[in-house]
């Protein structure tokens, strides 16, 4: 299906997100992608803002309010925070921005590591169809689809990031 | 066959026994207890998973340390945790085992980790959880008669696979009472099913089971034949009623064969791990050297088990 071939370019995306994000070094942001997608998307971001710190990775796994339904993710990975949280700058990267459950949760993790000095959201994709307050501070690509319709960010072999669409 | 501890799509709902768990569930445990070393590193050693369940400890045999990091586990999970000591209650009085099971169920109990000196209690209380209507309540088994201490050979696993990576090249020594072992059972079933090719039992006779090489171990009665060039030794504590029974003749004489000193350590691998269950016997069936030498990794034990413990009952839980 043609669906891949109109989608835009997500390595694009990922410059135009940098960009937005650029004027905000100053703060001495630190990144925290959320798997897995947003992990790959925060690690490029650290690549072009030339950041030299690690970037965070958080598996919201322990904090999503679906557990009583779905139970645990069969493979969730270890949260890993390399930097003191206590009274940073974060910027929480994820690649597609939805239903705003998940950045609820990851917000509810990052707590638990100390107090920042705020959190910012940056995502390549922003869906909407919100069902919490939640709200991107950077966002590449704003779409709309139906509720079957899954968007998900594929990487490659080579480390490229590309775009999926699927239909339920 | 029908597997109790699985429900109808497969999933864990109890964890009674390593035997018969395919590989898939074990190696899902152990990635997921990975996940809980990080969150027990944190400032805040919490996830709100478990948040507003009640776990009860229901230990009809005393152990301070299991159940203390059952304890751990179930705190670190946002758990309610209560801690019955039934020897000392309803037990005593009288009261059945189901008796009390209904009365924690009236109580709107969520998991039951339990500890019992009977083989097959945790599997009798899940039936009946069953057959009650209860099935959304959870039962882990935290050591049953000489049956199994599934998270005991799960924290066992864990730990090889830390130190080891690959299960798949490993030479495995149980060494010691592993006729009356339920860890040694637990040990056996997980290691088999992850791969491992090579078993060994080293122990006298009087104190190994008949019918260990059906389950594809190797049986040594030497001590250093059995320890030649293995990668991990697990030592099993040699519990003190035995020694005083006809099945030994003294503990002096038991460590002269099957005590591991800093020379039977030597005969393994240069970077073979020294495992230990606890409590230990010094100079029983473990030297100090050895106990106290680098390649213990006796205390990692202890920690990987809170994170183990974590997975299995959050895993459950979910299911």
């Amino acid at each position: 299906m043609s669906l891949t071939d109109s989608l835009p370019d997500a390595e694009a995306q990922c410059r135009q997100l940098a960009e937005l994000i650029r004027p905000k070094l100053a703060k001495n942001p630190a990144l925290v992608g959320i798997y897995s997608g947003g992990a790959w998307v925060a690690e490029r971001l650290r690549c072009l803002l030339g950041l030299s710190e690690d970037i965070g990775l958080i598996d919201v796994s322990f904090y999503r309010d679906d557990f009583a339904e779905k139970g645990l993710h069969p493979q969730c990975k270890p949260t890993l925070i390399p930097f003191d949280v206590e009274g940073r700058h974060i910027i929480l990267v994820d690649d597609v921005l939805y239903t705003g459950r998940t950045t609820r949760a990851a917000i509810n993790e990052l707590f638990d590591y100390g107090r920042p000095a705020a959190i910012e959201l940056a995502v390549l994709a922003d869906r909407g169809e919100r069902e919490l307050p939640v709200a991107p501070s950077y966002e590449a690509w704003t779409l709309q689809l139906d509720a079957g319709q899954r968007l998900a960010l594929d990487r490659n072999d080579h480390g490229q990031l590309a775009w999926r669409l699927e239909n339920a | 066959m029908h597997n109790p501890q699985l429900n109808s799509h497969g999933e864990l709902t109890h964890l009674l026994s390593t035997e018969g768990l395919p590989q898939a569930i074990l190696t899902q445990i152990l990635d997921t207890a990975e996940s809980f070393m990080e969150v027990s590193s944190r400032e805040v050693k919490k996830v709100p998973l478990l948040r507003g369940k009640s776990v009860f400890n229901l230990f009809f045999e005393n152990s301070t340390r299991t159940r203390t990091t059952f304890e751990i586990a179930a705190k670190r999970l946002s758990a309610d945790v209560i801690n019955l000591d039934i020897n000392k209650s309803s037990a005593s009085k009288g009261e059945t085992l189901l008796d009390t099971i209904d009365n924690l169920c009236a109580m709107d109990a969520n998991l039951f980790v339990v500890r019992h000196a009977s083989s097959g209690a945790p599997y009798l209380i899940a039936e009946h959880l069953q057959r009650i209507g209860r099935g959304d309540i959870h039962v882990v088994n935290a050591g049953d008669g000489r049956h199994a201490h599934p998270t005991q050979g799960l924290l066992d696993m864990y730990t090889i696979r830390h130190y080891k990576k690959d299960f798949t090249q490993l030479r495995v020594a149980i060494v010691g009472d592993i006729l009356h072992s339920r860890v040694a059972r637990s040990d056996i079933h997980a290691l088999t099913t992850l791969g491992v090719p090579e078993v060994r039992a080293i122990g006298p006779e009087t104190l190994l089971p008949k019918h260990l090489d059906k389950l594809g171990v190797h049986v040594f009665h030497d001590m250093a034949a059995g320890l030649k060039d293995v990668d991990v030794v697990i030592m099993l504590r040699l519990q003190n009623e035995r020694m005083n029974g006809a099945l030994l003749p003294s503990a002096g004489e038991y460590f002269r064969h099957y005590g591991l000193t800093p020379q039977m350590l030597a005969l393994a691998k240069p970077d073979a791990i020294v495992m230990h269950p606890g409590p230990m016997n010094r100079g029983v069936e473990i030297h100090s050297a050895v106990a106290d030498g680098p390649q213990a990794v006796i205390l990692s034990q202890v920690t990987f088990g809170i994170a183990v413990r974590m997975a299995v009952m959050s895993i459950v839980a979910g299911n």
